[in-house]
């Protein structure tokens, strides 16, 4: 199919651009197969360039001949397009609807993309198994999936207990949804005990058991030990699951485990909270008690203190109670990665570096198999019925944003690089987020014909607008507080376009500044000391007193 | 008086945390050793004993800066003791009775006098432009007889007469006639203040007409004044059958009036409370909290004085309008909006100095009554009310938009807010200034403001940017609903886990403050290579020297403060030993300085 087919009109002139807290742009609007353009043609005002990817959806309104098209954006702007001519107003409205609707994934702009940057470092192969896992005493890697026949949705290589073969592997897979076996997500070095995911137990309602299952999470308790089982769903929910073949762990079968129940919300309600959140945010209306009471009934904060209360609980059996835990929820690809993601945002100092939150990311939600090509294809604009989209991970970064302003110190990141993984899982130049599973990206061969975000990330001048000035290295466990008074809504992606962020902006950068100056001052007293102590070794009147 | 009650223990309000330690009850604090935890008996605003438990005594005590704790006392009798006593100090007989006639910092009546003179209001008018060829200083009040919770010193227009003012406050509740408070040079418009006309349903007043006329006339740039009533057009209303009200815009030729809409005293306590009650609820859910905070209407509260504040600094200063502000006494919500309105024209009044100004100029001055509103004499329960409370957290709110235009931290509100309570200074003591000279202030008690400003380096915004408010000396806020927040600070002042660990303006500050020793270190190492390079005799000394400043550069470790955070997160509550716990956040400070001492 040609790009071309789907451009009725690929250019118009006249267009006038309105953003919020922005001076309104006149100039040319171009299509091309993957970006929207607008251009005033004169040197000093920027170009806008809106991947068609990132349009959620747009509304078309005519007064006269003049057309307007409000185009909202997954990363949650909206603007708006003054189009002289009814026809040309239709023509760009239409073609933008179907450039930004392709099914095909082989159609998107990673595919086409070429780095205008050198990469230094090919981020497909910076976060590989082999170089994480690798020295887990007890566990090992195991091949069993490597042509993903035994879990789809799992990658290649998967760490286990060292004890457990792979045909009990293959065994305990049937009795995991999805496939989805007990795999190692995390090992806390300072005692030893892990944290594992897994799929929900296909135990059935009339009580299916699975000696193998029972074999591998046993495996990794020390004598005498018992574990944690946090099933990220209500008893209830669980309960319910057993009609459809789910279930949970009985206690009859695993008495060494202690069964937890939490109540995370599954996909759908998710996206239906982000849609009511993002509704109020854009409400212009002044009354104090609408606004609240509509940041009430979205549930988003909420949905954010479970999510973190379930992840400090996962920790603190782990770091506090010297447990092992094992995590899941129905498929084991959504609540199941928040929660054992921020556990290690909270236990491991690693995480909180940009190459560790990196390595989070790969490990704990693309070769864990979050689908993310199915959870961010509508964000909060979207006018269809929510079927598999949810704010999952966006969900996860807001998490990570709270932990970051309690502990503003002890991140090497700053709230930049969250905003820049929310706006790239959503719309992106590069392969990195594309398709559901490790299974769909060798597929894709992504590898081979899309560049990884990461490639763009770890370059030095990327790097150092992600870093955050305040950062000096903690290494130790990090607990935030959960409590309502202490959660802020993430004005950062929420509010980013509704409010001038001049002030904080400039407030920003007398920060750095004041820190810059800081660091500066410092080197001079030290060389200056240098030079001063080199005079004095130097001197031979003060060698000789 | 002394009393001491040994094994207390003390209940964190937010975790199942508790510490056992030593009571005692002095003249003016109770104090609890372990945690260093001091709470002067002013700051104590209820004490209520619990029926006995298994494990002892509870001893609930809530303070008027949001601090709440519960002791476990294990004797009965002891607690009844600490609970008598209490009783019996938190009722103060009389004014001498207050903390501020024994406080001594060992200072000098000299040192104090100065302290009393740090602030002039005399000069403040000046400042503004005032007296000029329309506003005047009046001495129609100099022995508090017309208006007797007005200060001796007021400016009005040069063309109102005395006859004009004294039928004016005749025509005005307690006498509170139209006077200047605010002047904007700029556009020769002014904000002035009084309270409500008693006017009920027919009465008019030729002299207060006049009185508003001649404002008017004060103002080239309009032909009119608005008339801001910021009380809910319906309190007014009802005022009228009490023989009071609102102005008639058929009487006056020269107004515009505007009701604003901001709820009484009654009506801010309550919602006080509510919100106090929310937000000290265990466990509480995101939803009641949003639910909580919604109801208790306290954020709707804080942003309709916000709005009337806007209100009036557009009329002032983009439509040159003059503007009088009043309610129904005019020195509450008159208070709020004219210092709020006065802050967001003039950049002065958002220094820590120009800060301190206002509050003696517009609350201290004018009369808000600190004595009643904050139940310093355990006078009225109707008549407390946190008035004064609001307009710290108005400011609050727009240093969050703002966060380069103030030359004061959050810190510094917070301790106005302390000492409010403390009863510690003199400066908000009684009612209003005549009281004030009565009770003699001047010469038996300290001023805050000199102590605030020896400690002024602890209350500086690091972002604070002069050039800012050169560029912007109007703030022009936005009042959309999602910029006005929770402020956990204030109200959780001391509930150390519901705070960040690591405070970025704490880090900040340090790091400015190393900065500051690294250039003196600098300019000494300088001169010590000048002095290398021209005189070699002296190098042994100088190297000396060097050394020296090389330890006192050492301090730079900035944030300690250790305390983990031995929060449950659910099902495990109580579970986990104590022993691990103690390892943890070792680096990681504290956003809020634990129990602040007040003596």
């Amino acid at each position: 199919m040609e790009f071309a087919e789907l451009i009725k009109t690929p250019r118009v002139d006249g267009v006038v651009l309105h953003r919020p807290f922005l001076p309104t742009v006149e100039g040319t609007l171009c299509l091309t197969g993957h970006h929207l353009i607008l251009s005033s043609r004169q040197d000093n005002t920027e170009e806008l360039w809106l991947l068609h990817s990132n349009i959620d959806s747009i509304e078309k309104r005519f007064v006269g001949s003049l057309g307007s098209i409000i185009v909202k954006c997954k990363d949650l702007r909206v603007i708006q397009l003054d189009i002289p001519g009814m026809e040309e107003c239709l023509n760009i409205s239409s073609s933008i609807e179907a450039l930004s609707t392709l099914d095909s994934v082989s159609l998107m702009y990673p595919f086409f993309y070429r780095p205008m940057f050198e990469v230094i470092e090919d981020g497909w192969n910076s976060f590989l198994p082999q170089d994480f896992y690798w020295w887990f005493y007890e566990w090992r890697l195991s091949e069993v999936n490597t042509d993903f026949s035994v879990c789809l949705s799992y990658p290649p290589l998967v760490a286990v207990p060292k004890d457990v073969d792979d045909d009990t592997l293959r065994k305990v897979s049937t009795f995991r949804h999805g496939g989805r076996f007990p795999v190692l997500s995390y090992y806390h070095k300072k005692n030893g005990m892990v944290m594992m995911r897994a799929g929900q137990p296909l135990t059935g309602t009339n009580g299916r058991r699975c000696k193998e299952d029972e074999k591998l999470i046993n495996a990794t308790l020390r004598p005498g030990k018992r574990g944690y089982i946090i099933d990220t769903r209500t008893v209830n929910v669980a309960q319910q699951a057993k009609a459809r073949g789910g279930g949970f762990e009985l206690e009859a079968n695993y008495p060494q485990w202690r069964r937890i129940h939490k109540a995370l919300e599954r996909s759908n309600v998710l996206q239906d909270s982000l849609i009511k959140l993002v509704e109020a945010c854009n409400d212009q209306n002044h009354s104090m008690d609408r606004w609240l009471s509509k940041l009430e009934a979205s549930s988003w904060q909420s949905n954010v203190k479970e999510i973190l209360t379930t992840a400090c609980l996962a920790a603190q059996c782990i770091d506090r109670e010297g447990a092992s835990v094992l995590v899941h929820g129905t498929e084991g690809t959504d609540s199941t990665l928040q929660v054992t993601s921020l556990a290690q945002i909270i236990l491991d100092p690693t995480c909180r570096t940009i190459r560790g939150f990196q390595g989070l990311v790969e490990r704990e939600w693309l070769q864990a198999g979050h689908p993310f090509q199915q959870r961010c294809s509508q964000s909060a604009f979207s006018n269809t019925k929510p079927r598999v989209e949810a704010p999952v991970f966006l969900l996860f970064l807001d998490c990570v944003w709270q932990i970051l302003r309690q502990f503003p110190c002890s991140f090497e990141f700053c709230e930049s690089f969250l905003v820049l993984l929310f706006e790239h899982a959503y719309a992106s130049q590069f392969g990195t987020f594309l398709g559901n599973s490790a299974a769909d990206r060798s597929k894709l061969s992504l590898p081979e014909k899309t560049v990884s975000l990461w490639s763009w990330v770890n370059r030095p001048q990327e790097l150092e607008r992600l870093s955050n000035p305040l950062y000096e290295a903690n290494s130790l466990v990090i607990w935030p507080s959960v409590a309502p008074q202490s959660l802020l809504l993430w004005e950062g992606v929420f509010l980013r376009w509704n409010r001038s962020s001049k002030c904080l902006d400039e407030a920003y950068e007398e920060m750095v500044h004041i820190i810059e100056y800081n660091k500066e001052l410092q080197n001079k007293v030290n060389s200056l000391r240098r030079q001063l102590a080199e005079l004095e070794t130097e001197d031979p009147l003060l060698q000789e007193s | 008086m002394c009393l001491q009650v040994e094994q207390v223990r003390l209940l964190d309000r937010f975790s199942s945390k508790s510490t056992n330690g030593t009571l005692y009850l002095t003249a003016t604090h109770l104090i609890f050793l372990q945690k260093e935890t001091f709470i002067l008996h002013h700051h104590i605003a209820s004490v209520e004993k619990l029926s006995l438990t298994t494990t002892g005594c509870p001893l609930v005590i809530q303070c008027r800066n949001f601090r709440m704790v519960q002791f476990v006392v294990q004797r009965e009798r002891d607690c009844h003791d600490i609970y008598s006593s209490l009783l019996r100090l938190l009722r103060p007989g009389g004014y001498e009775d207050l903390y501020a006639f024994s406080y001594n910092p060992k200072q000098n009546d000299q040192q104090r006098e100065e302290g009393w003179q740090l602030i002039d209001l005399g000069a403040e008018f000046e400042r503004m432009g005032v007296p000029c060829d329309q506003w005047q200083l009046t001495d129609v009040n100099r022995d508090y007889k017309v208006c007797e919770t007005y200060p001796r010193d007021l400016y009005v227009p040069i063309t109102a007469s005395k006859p004009i003012i004294v039928g004016s406050s005749k025509f005005r509740s307690k006498g509170r006639f139209p006077v200047l408070t605010y002047f904007y040079q700029e556009k020769k418009a002014a904000v002035c203040r009084c309270s409500q006309p008693l006017s009920g349903f027919s009465a008019r007043c030729l002299e207060d007409e006049s009185l508003l006329q001649a404002i008017s006339k004060a103002n080239h740039n309009s032909r009119f004044v608005y008339v801001m009533d910021t009380r809910p057009k319906l309190n007014a209303l009802a005022n009228r059958a009490a023989g009071k009200g609102y102005e008639n815009e058929d009487n006056y030729s020269n107004i515009r009036f505007q009701f604003v809409g901001i709820e009484n005293i009654h009506v801010m306590r309550a919602s006080l409370q509510k919100l106090l009650e929310v937000i000290g609820s265990r466990p509480l859910s995101m939803s009641d909290y949003l639910v909580g905070l919604e109801s208790s209407g306290w954020l709707r509260h804080i942003k309709a004085v916000v709005d009337a504040a806007i209100f009036l600094t557009k009329a002032v200063t983009v439509e040159g309008v003059s503007v009088l502000v009043h309610c129904s006494d005019g020195w509450d919500r008159t208070a709020q909006v004219c210092s709020l309105g006065s802050l967001l024209m003039d950049p002065y009044y958002r220094t820590i100095k120009g800060f301190m100004v206002l509050i003696e100029k517009d609350w201290i001055s004018f009369g808000h009554k600190f004595a009643d509103r904050c139940d310093q004499l355990d006078g009225d329960p109707k008549e407390v009310s946190p008035i004064f409370t609001q307009f710290l957290e108005c400011v609050w709110q727009l240093t969050e938009q703002f966060p380069q235009a103030f030359e004061f931290s959050e810190w510094f509100l917070l301790q106005i807010h302390e000492h409010v309570h403390s009863c510690q200074y003199g400066n908000f003591l009684g009612n209003n200034q005549r009281q004030r000279e009565e009770l003699q202030l001047r010469e038996r008690t300290h001023s805050l403001w000199a102590f605030l400003m020896s400690e002024k380096q602890n209350y500086l915004n690091p972002f604070y940017s002069p050039a800012y408010s050169e560029a912007h000396p109007v703030l022009e806020p936005s009042t959309l609903p999602y910029h006005f927040k929770f402020w956990r600070n204030m109200y959780h002042q001391f509930d150390r886990s519901m705070h960040p660990r690591q405070s970025i303006l704490k880090t900040i500050l340090t790091l400015r403050e190393n900065s500051r020793k690294a250039e003196s270190t600098l300019q000494a190492l300088e001169t010590v290579k000048v002095q290398r390079h021209e005189e070699d005799d002296e190098q042994e000394e100088v190297g000396e020297e060097a050394m020296e400043s090389t330890d006192t550069e050492r301090t730079v470790e900035g944030s300690s403060g250790t305390d983990s955070r031995k929060q449950s997160y659910g099902e495990l509550e109580g579970t986990y030993n104590s022993d691990v716990a103690k390892e943890e956040p070792a680096v990681v400070s504290l956003e809020f300085g634990v129990a602040r001492m007040t003596c």
